[in-house]
């Protein structure tokens, strides 16, 4: 299983896409110069206002620094994801990233509940990925964070931004407040489409309202890294079912870091059950599992591991090998590295697929 | 086998910890205690520079809703992932037969005793009063 | 494919729910007064999850076999003899489980059960009953399974995937307790009581969602109580997840193995890999089977690591399947007597008795 590292290390030299990078901000106000006078001050007076009983807080502690890599605290203080230089020597120079997608999680308005807020948050965060990182280290790319709640206000972030070919998707909370499948997120997918922008889902950190289970909420974090999987799984099956993917041909979404293990599965149990409802959901021209196929890449972390390597191999054929993203979630304490992460031969084409080509492709990286 | 002379003994209390490069591989040394452990610096699941992990216990449990630290500094927690070596040995807590850091012998010794025997002292000049950290590759 | 031999145990069937008429009679004068007079009579008790109309809910040649005959000769004719039935674990999910007055849902279930048994079990021997509770109130579940234990009839424990609170709580055990002590296994059955949304990102548009999402409460009940350490206090007990699609299951051991490494510390009575666990005391039933065809069936076996954890249903009358086709393509001769027959006997205490007790009385007649 674990192969010598020198040896892994040869085989992994090639340039590298990234497709989760999180930046962070180096100090609680660090947004303050970004947002007009009259949200600053209601930020600094009320803070956020999100569906979670202690908001600067993780309600499912992580095992390791606050759910950091533990040697990736700047020694110039500051959290984790917050330092360029330290990210240029951790992660972008030793993998020799390319390209590096920056996923801007930290009030990013996308969970925000006061809607002139999340708008200003979202404008903020935007202008912050340019300005503190792109602009400064031109491997880097930035997302469209938008207010998903109030698709009118995300609509005009989207088109604020869409024209500078810095950012290179439209970013979505995993958690929101209801399945994205719905008609009321219909204009987001429609702007993301004029604008040939992929969606990322990638989960932020509050909940859109909803316990992490149909059976309420988890008490351990174990539980909790789970439901990843099953928000991804739950959104997958909203925008297939609901019609998102007939309605708008040419959306491409990337569920990142929700695990891909389960694809072949999820498909399955739709493709299994549609003949059941097919009158109900008459909307569907075609088999579920097409729409997962034709619509949907996955970014690889954190990999799945099972104990005989051949079973993440099948999963990977079913999926196909065109259409998984390497990520490494840096700094984030289940970090992969494309050294490491892969247990599992690959061809030389396999391995330019995942680790750069595809990712190239879909966001038009040059 | 050859065996580096890493520090003078003194260089290496209690509590403390040294990565060094030898052959070209950097092996963390510990002092954890009085006990000494030297290992890889590189954890065999993800590649992480494992020797800047914490030295802790180990979690133990005679059933749900009962919790103890048991064994005090003898686990390594890598520092991505979590994932818990004994030091002692090198071995995952979870996986011991298929995952473990590479460990290496690792022992006190007297000056005298290494000016005689074949060593490699790369960084220090041994004098026969001293006390030594000696790796054996 | 078709079922090979006949002897099979079918571990999740289903009678018809019955109406509050027909349960009026095992209800108490208290209970029997409330339910008239306040009307709750005349109050559908059919369940979100499965609509009485929809496809999923019943097969098209089963409902209108319904029509003019009784509802046990049904029963009879479309499974226990069209499959050739040896057991058949009857699981009554009634919507009373869903009410938030606990007490009249324990009165109620009270009746779905003395009436499963007055019903069914006492005119047909080949039927096995499960004690459905509501779980939202653990002691008066417990004293439901106190109250009907000594009936050996009763195989199993009945809950829904999705209620108030993950299965591996702490508030559980005493469920748990009851029904290791009886030798009664805990069965777990699709579907919800609706006080949250079904998935984690909210209400679905289409019931399409709602039921594949079963997959995921599956999901997290199985990871819930195995990191609860639920098996770690009830080392003989074990779960069987009834309609639960079983393909997901691989994904779900690989993820929380992983997890666990680092996570392990949070939750240090969970002693050895999950998926050995969930190996040791989950089960499954495979119908349906989220796979399209034999290799996908064999590929998830295979990921699984045993074909165990696997229990024969038919999912009676949901529809699940055509014609007589009740098996997943795939399977292996070996691997079907372990699911038809031999992987029951080890999983239920009480059908293991019976096959002792009737082994024995052979041998004797044997031996004259």
């Amino acid at each position: 299983m674990n192969a010598p590292f020198i040896e892994q290390k040869a085989r992994q030299n090639l340039a590298v896409v990234d497709c989760d990078i999180h930046p962070a901000h180096r100090t609680p106000g660090e947004l303050l110069p970004y947002l007009e006078p009259r949200w600053r001050e209601h930020y600094q007076t009320h803070g956020v206002h999100v569906r979670q009983a202690l908001p600067n807080a993780l309600m499912y502690p992580r095992m390791m620094a606050g759910g950091m890599r533990a040697d990736s605290l700047p020694e110039n203080g500051g959290p984790a994801g917050s330092d360029l230089d330290l990210l240029r020597k951790q992660h972008l120079d030793p993998v020799n990233v390319e390209f590096g997608l920056l996923m801007a999680l930290s009030k990013g308005g996308m969970e925000e509940r006061n809607p002139g807020l999340a708008a200003a948050l979202s404008h903020a965060t935007n202008d912050w990925q340019i300005d503190r990182w792109v602009r400064e280290e031109p491997r880097l790319r930035a997302g469209i964070v938008v207010p998903q709640e109030f698709p009118e206000a995300a609509v005009a972030e989207i088109e604020r931004c869409a024209g500078d070919r810095r950012y290179v998707q439209i970013m979505l909370s995993s958690r929101p407040s209801d399945p994205l499948g719905h008609r009321r997120y219909w204009p987001i997918y429609e702007a993301a489409e004029r604008a040939g922008l992929p969606i990322g889902l990638h989960p932020v950190g509050y909940n859109g309202g909803h316990p992490s289970t149909g059976s309420g909420w988890p008490t351990f974090y174990l539980q909790e890294h789970y439901v990843f999987v099953a928000c991804m799984e739950a959104l997958a099956a909203s925008l297939i079912i609901e019609g998102v993917f007939e309605r708008f041909p040419k959306l491409k979404v990337v569920l990142v870091e929700g695990g891909f293990g389960w694809a072949p599965a999820l498909a399955w149990r739709m493709d299994k059950h549609f003949e059941k409802f097919r009158k109900e959901v008459a909307h569907l021209k075609r088999r579920p599992s097409e729409y997962l196929r034709e619509h949907i890449w996955w970014t690889t972390q954190p990999i799945e591991e099972p104990a005989q390597s051949r079973h993440i191999v099948e999963i990977i054929d079913w999926i196909g090998w065109d259409r998984l993203l390497y990520s490494s979630d840096y700094p984030h304490w289940d970090y992969d590295n494309p050294s490491f992460a892969f247990k599992f031969p690959m061809t030389e084409e396999q391995r330019r697929k995942i680790f750069r080509d595809n990712a190239m492709a879909l966001y038009r990286l040059t | 086998m050859s065996r580096h002379v890493v520090c003078p003994a003194a260089e290496l209390p209690p509590g403390t910890r040294k990565v060094v490069v030898i052959d070209g591989r950097e092996i963390g040394v510990f002092n954890v205690e009085g006990r000494l452990h030297a290992l890889l610096n590189r954890c065999p699941h993800g590649g992480a520079a494992i020797c800047s992990g914490v030295v802790t216990g180990l979690s133990q449990s005679s059933g749900p809703g009962d919790y103890r630290l048991e064994r005090r500094g003898e686990f390594l927690r890598c520092p991505w992932h979590g994932w818990e070596f004994d030091m002692a040995t090198g071995q995952s807590w979870c996986d011991p037969r298929r995952t473990r850091v590479r460990s290496f012998e690792v022992k006190r010794e007297a000056g005298g005793d290494l000016v005689m025997g074949p060593y490699v002292a790369e960084r220090y000049p041994v004098t026969v009063e001293d006390t030594y950290i000696v790796v054996d590759l | 494919m078709r079922i090979p031999f006949a002897g099979a145990i079918d571990c999740d069937l289903h009678p018809p729910m019955p109406s509050m008429a027909q349960l009026l009679p095992y209800l108490d004068d208290y209970w029997r007064d409330q339910i008239t007079n306040r009307a709750i009579d005349r109050m559908s008790f059919a369940m979100m999850s499965y609509p009485p109309n929809a496809p999923v809910s019943a097969r098209a040649d089963w409902r209108a076999a319904q029509t003019g005959r009784s509802e046990l000769d049904t029963l009879r004719t479309d499974v226990l003899d069209a499959f050739g039935l040896y057991f058949g674990i009857a699981n009554v999910m009634h919507g009373a489980i869903a009410l938030h007055n606990d007490d009249m849902a324990a009165a109620i279930c009270r009746a779905v059960n003395d009436w499963l048994r007055a019903e069914w079990l006492d005119r047909e021997p080949r039927l096995r009953g499960s004690i459905l509770v509501t779980p939202q109130d653990p002691a008066q579940a417990v004293a439901e399974i106190e109250r009907l234990a000594p009936d050996q009839r009763f195989v199993q424990v009945l809950l829904p995937v999705m209620g108030e609170k993950l299965l591996g709580r702490r508030e559980f055990f005493p469920l748990y307790e009851a029904a290791e002590r009886h030798g009664l296994v805990v069965a777990v059955h699709a579907g919800s009581t609706y006080r949250y949304a079904p998935t984690i990102v909210g209400w679905p548009s289409y019931q399409f969602e709602d039921y594949v999402a079963q997959a995921q409460a599956f999901a997290n009940q199985t990871i819930s109580l195995v990191v609860e350490g639920v098996f770690h206090r009830f080392p003989r007990l074990k779960v069987v997840m009834l309609e639960s699609g079983v393909s997901w299951l691989p994904m779900t051991m690989w993820r929380t193995d992983k997890t666990w490494r680092g996570a392990r510390p949070e939750v240090p009575w969970v002693d050895r890999w999950p998926s050995e666990i969930i190996r040791e005391h989950l089960r499954f039933t495979i119908q349906p089977f989220d796979a399209p065809d034999a290799t996908a069936v064999g590929q998830t076996i295979d990921r699984i690591g045993t074909d165990q954890v696997l229990l024969f249903s038919t999912d009676y009358p949901h529809w699940q399947f055509d014609g007589a086709d009740v098996l997943p393509d795939g399977l292996s001769p070996h691997s079907l007597m372990k699911i038809l027959v031999a992987n029951a006997l080890e999983t239920y205490p009480r059908l293991a008795q019976v096959a002792t007790t009737l082994a024995a009385e052979q041998a004797k007649e044997d031996v004259r």
